[in-house]
Order: structure tokens, then sequence, then C-alpha cells
């Protein structure tokens, strides 16, 4: 049974009179372990595909599967509940908490997850370990530099061993040499047993991960030419 | 546990909010000032107007006999009442709502003289209850007269305030001999200067009170001026009245209905003005204040409101990160709740500090002394936490209908 499995999925967005279809019969198995780009220009419905794995947003039709579950048809608290134990998400411009130490960042899916504090302190370190920032911990976002800053994030994401990592061009806003380490971070993940979904606008970055997905207005397509 | 994990959270995300937090702070501290400060004032103030309205005797009841206005049982009317020395004691007997009653004789103009210096002021003759229904209290060391004095109509004499500064001056008039129209008396107690704003027969700083044995055994009089009682409850006072009417018309035959034979003060009816007066005057403010937490409770949705549109990427974040909808509104509230019991708190303690300082500005004989009484505090927490719980509850269930999606974006 693949982890994410999603049969005629499709999600409409209505603005007034006019709607747009953002994914139209979308259909993917996912299996544990694997590493997948998701490619496609701008606005061919990259994050809105992301979203809907991510349980950030429910799809208008169609079914999804998330680890055996029909998440598709779960109310918001079951769905906060799914992001926080099986997602982890990585975003373009980070989403740090700006106001908050680098520690306190990765310790607030712990802390929403209802782990008690000693576990919680050995966890949010040991991560901080994980992504090479152990000497951080008591810095805000703004004093790190962007490739740091994107660490953390992973350390956050990866916080209660969620079943899928998912990162909507975790690179898109750093230098090709953090963005480098970035991804070379992805792959150790990757060899040590997690699942990734990855968007990305790299053409270098999606040639070196095994399977890539091609969208185009909202659907599925096998060369984007 | 959940709980202290919650309280640390928010802890943090205030720290990120300081000028918002601030400002709000500075609202509430405003509000609970002006409320605290307007019921303070209003209770040092009536304090002021009761004692004054009590320096004459609390809730007693003075009765007066006067002439029949209506034949009754072959009697015919502008019959002459007048009442004896046993009717206090009688009344109290058949009575048992009473709880003191005292005689009452006076002798307007009396030449009070110590050594060389005269006086002339008035005589006033009671029992030993009439000191304590009258408010007449002894400065320390002194005494009202007693049951003893009575007893064996002893020439010992209680002296108003005024009456002691004219005759002594600053000495001290304790065992000292005065003379009463040449008849000597020895002093026993000093009134306390007492604040008085009512009186039947002129203020009791210029009296000179007596044992009204002693009274009746130097002056020959048949008559009582006038009989003072005090109810057991002030509630009773009516209820005293009407049954005052029934003893006495039996005795003295005239018709329990008529108004016009004794005449009755009953002063437990002033304070009921008084407690009505006030009443309106704290309903007045109480909508003073209302209205003022209403502005004040609009300012602080306002600002939460602003906090949510300013913190949404925030929340956003926390959505992604498993935060469900109630944790997001509780949180919210409960920093809105904690920004107005730390306003409210600072809020009291700086009414506090200005009441303390009050008096130094000399005012109390007009104001009195402001109270902040912990009812008054209790209504202000109480009204905090309502306007807190409220203007924070609308700002914050917006916050956690957010759509993640859409927060994130911004
Ligand atoms: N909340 C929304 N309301 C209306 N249209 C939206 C919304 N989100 C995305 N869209 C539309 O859906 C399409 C796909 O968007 P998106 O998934 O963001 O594309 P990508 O990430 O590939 O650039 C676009 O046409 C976009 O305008
Ligand atoms: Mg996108």
């Amino acid at each position: 049974m693949p982890i994410i499995k999603m049969n005629g999925l499709s999600k409409i967005y209505k603005t007034g009179k006019v709607s747009v279809e953002a994914l139209r019969k979308i259909d993917i198995d996912i299996d544990e372990n694997e590493f997948v780009a998701i490619v496609g220009p701008s606005g061919s419905g990259k994050s809105t595909l992301m979203n809907i794995i991510g349980c950030l947003d429910t799809p208008s039709t169609g079914d999804y599967y998330l680890d055996d579950e029909e998440v598709g048809r779960f109310g918001s608290n079951k769905l906060a509940e799914v992001r926080n134990r099986k997602i982890g998400f990585v975003f373009q411009n980070f989403n740090l908490l700006s106001y908050a130490t680098t520690y306190e960042n990765i310790e607030l899916p712990l802390i929403f997850s209802g782990m008690p504090a000693k576990r919680r302190k050995t966890r949010t370190m040991e991560l901080l370990d994980r992504v090479g920032l152990a000497e951080r911990a008591a810095h805000k976002p703004t004093e790190l530099s962007g490739g740091e800053m994107q660490r953390i994030a992973i350390a956050r994401a990866l916080a209660n061993n969620p079943a899928i990592l998912l990162a909507d061009e975790p690179t898109g806003n750093l230098d090709s040499v953090s963005g480098g380490s970035i991804i070379e971070i992805f792959r150790e993940l990757h060899a040590d047993g997690a699942t990734i979904v990855m968007i990305t606008h790299d053409r270098h970055i999606a040639d070196n991960i095994p399977r890539v997905i091609k969208l185009k207005d909202g659907g599925i397509v096998d060369s984007l030419n | 546990m959940r709980l202290l994990l919650f309280f640390n959270q928010f802890h943090r995300d205030l720290k990120g909010q300081k000028l918002r937090t601030a400002l709000t702070t500075f609202g509430i501290v405003w509000g609970t000032t002006s409320i605290v400060l307007l019921l303070a004032f209003s209770t040092g103030l009536k304090e002021r107007q009761l004692q004054q309205q009590h320096g004459m005797g609390e809730s007693i009841m003075i009765l007066w006999a006067g002439t029949t206005s209506k034949p009754f049982e072959g009697t015919p009317k502008s019959r002459n009442i007048h009442f004896v020395e046993d009717d206090p004691e009688y009344l109290k007997s058949m009575i048992p709502e009473i709880a003191m009653a005292s005689p009452e004789y006076t002798n307007w103009s009396a030449t009070i003289k110590y050594r060389d210096k005269v006086f002339v002021g008035q005589v006033t003759a009671g029992n030993a209850e009439f000191g304590e229904m009258r408010n007449l209290i002894p400065e320390p060391g002194g005494r009202y007269i007693d049951q003893n004095d009575i007893d064996n109509k002893r020439r010992t004499a209680f002296i108003g305030y005024e009456t002691w500064q004219e005759l002594f001056g600053d000495e001290d008039a304790l065992g000292k001999t005065i003379f009463i129209n040449f008849v000597p008396f020895t002093v026993v107690g000093v009134m306390i200067k007492k604040d008085q704003n009512s009186s039947y027969s002129g203020s009791d700083r210029r009296k000179t009170f007596i044992s009204y044995t002693t009274f009746t055994s130097i002056y020959n009089r048949k008559y009582l001026n006038n009989i003072v009682l005090k109810p057991v409850e002030p509630s009773h006072s009516k209820d005293v009245e009407k049954r005052v009417d029934e003893v006495l018309g039996r005795k003295y035959h005239y018709d329990p209905t008529d108004e016009e034979a004794i005449w009755v003060w009953d002063t437990s009816q002033n304070d009921e003005f008084f407690d009505e007066l006030f009443m309106g005057m704290n309903v007045f403010l109480g909508i003073v204040g209302v209205f003022t937490l209403i502005v004040g409770a609009i300012g602080v949705s306002n600002i939460m409101n602003a906090v949510v549109e300013e913190r949404s990427k925030e929340f956003g974040i926390k959505m992604a990160l498993g935060a469900k909808a109630s944790f997001i509104l509780w949180q919210l509230v409960a920093e809105t709740l904690l920004i107005t019991i730390i306003g409210g708190l600072i809020g009291l303690l700086f009414s506090g500090l200005i009441v303390r300082v009050f008096p130094m500005f000399n005012l109390e004989k007009y104001v009195g002394v402001p109270q902040i009484s912990l009812e008054i505090a209790f209504v202000a927490t109480g009204l905090l936490g309502i306007i807190g719980f409220i203007s924070g509850f609308f700002p914050a269930r917006r916050a956690s209908k957010l759509n993640p999606v859409e927060a994130l974006r911004l």
C-alpha cells in the first residue's frame, strides 16, 4: 500500500463568478521512502497539490489516502493532528517565527503534540544537532543566514518523525551553495528512509531526483514540452 | 501539563508584541483607575454624609407629646398630652422591638461656671442609654453618665467639646468641679469632637449632660421634654411607631390614628433618604463606568483585531505545524485576559496610591475620605475580566477560523 494515494483528485477555486480548476483529475501513488520532485510552470498547481498532500487544504473532488486514512474527508481538528504527526513542511520563505529563538521554533510541533518538557528538550537539541546548528539554539532567525534558517525549518519539520517531508521550493530563496547543502540534507534524510516530496524550479535538482512528476495546467503530463 | 505549555507559549508570543501589549495595558490601566476612583470617592462622600447624619444618633426615634386632633371615646379634641418619667420604661416593657429608651429633660439656658469662667448653655438630662443612643462618645479617660449616677442622683456632668473649650481652654476637665446654676457637679467625661449635621435641640458640642434623676431633684419638673427610643432593627421603626401610638393611646386615652397627639421623628428615614440618594448616585456612576469600560472594550477589541491581522502569518505557521483552532483561540483569549488582568492590577494599585495621597490635600471636610472597598475591587476586577474575555474572544475566534493556506501566503 502506497503512503500517498490519490484518485481522480481535483481542486476548484471559486472567486466570485470565476472558478479556477487548479488541479484536474490527479492520480498519484507515492510509496514509502520515495523521493519525488514536482515540477511545472508557475501557476500549474504545484503548491495546490502540495497543500492538499500536506492536509493544509482539502480536495474538491476525488479521493486522497494518506497512510491508509482517507484524510480528504477529515475535519479541521483531525487535519491539524495529521499535520502535526505525519507531515513535515519546509517552505520557500522558511516561515519561522521571527520573535522566537531557533530552539523555540523547533520546539513548536512538539508542544502541539503534547510532548512532556524533558523529552521535548532532548528532542529539540537532537534536532538542532542533526542540522548542525546546536550552538545557535538561542539565536533569533534574523541572526541566521538563509541556508541556516532553512536548516532550522528542516529540523522543525522533522520534529515528530513525520511520515512525509514536503518541501515547496526549499532552495528558491537561497544562493546555489547553501541551496546545494539543503538538497544534500534531503538526500541524507532520504537515505535514512524518509519519504520526500519536493517542488522545484531547478532542472539540475530535478534531474538528480529519482522520480519526477510534471504538472501543467493542473494536470499530470509526460513531458513539459 | 498542557496548560503549562500553553502559558509558556503565549508568554513568548507576548514578548514579541511589546508595543501593542503596552498600549492595550495602558488603556486598561486608565479605565480601571477611572472607575475605581469614581466609586472610591462616591463611597467616601457617602460615609462623610452618614457620619454627620449619625452625629445625632443612628436610627433613633424622638417622641414629643402634642395635642389631640380627634375626639376619642367621649373626650373632646385639643387635649394636651404630656410624657412622664416612667413612660420610656413603660414603652420598652410593652414593645419588645424597642432596644433602648430614655427620658429627656432640657434646661435651655443654664449658667455654667468653672472658676472665673462663665458659659451659658443647655443642660440635657437622660438615663445611661441616652449617651449610647445619641452617640455621645467620651474622650479617652472619661465616661458618660452611668447607672450608679442615676440610682444615687449623683451630681456628675458630661460636657460637650465646646463647653469644655469655653470653660477649661486646654486644661484637663476630668474630676474638676463646675457649677450649674450654682449647684456643684463633677466632670466625669468630655465628649469627643463629633460632626453633626442634624439636631432637634442644637449642637451637642455646646451641651452639658447630667442624670435625669439629678435633674428632677434640682429642678421641679412634672413632664418630660421628649423621649428618645432606639428600635432593635432600624427596619422596625415604622412598626414601633404604630405600637407606641397603641400603647400611649391607651394610657393617655387618645385615638391611636391621631397624628397630632404625639410627634415622632424617625431618623432612620433620613438614612433611607440618603441611601436612596447615594443609590441613585452609584447607579449614575455605574452607568458612566460601564460606558467607560465599553469604550475600553472596543479599544481593546480593535487592538486585538489589528493583532490578529498582523499575526495571521504566525497563526498560519502554527496551524501548519499542527496547532488546532482551539489552541489559537484560547491562546489569544488568554493573552487578552492576561493583559487585562495586569492592566487592572496596575490600575488598582494606582488608584490605591491616589487614595493614599489624597488626604495630603486636606479636602476630606468637603468630599470625605475616598475608600477602595473589597467590593469595589471585586466589581472592577469582575467587569474587567468580562471585558477582557469579550474583547479577546471575537478577534480570537476570527483568528482560529483563518484558512491556513491563506494565512501562510500573507
Ligand atoms: N486561493 C486561491 N484562490 C483562487 N485561485 C487560486 C488560489 N490558489 C491558487 N489559485 C490558482 O490556482 C492555480 C494554481 O496555483 P498554484 O498551485 O499556486 O501554482 P504553482 O504553485 O504551480 O505556481 C493558479 O492559477 C492560481 O492562480
Ligand atoms: Mg507555488
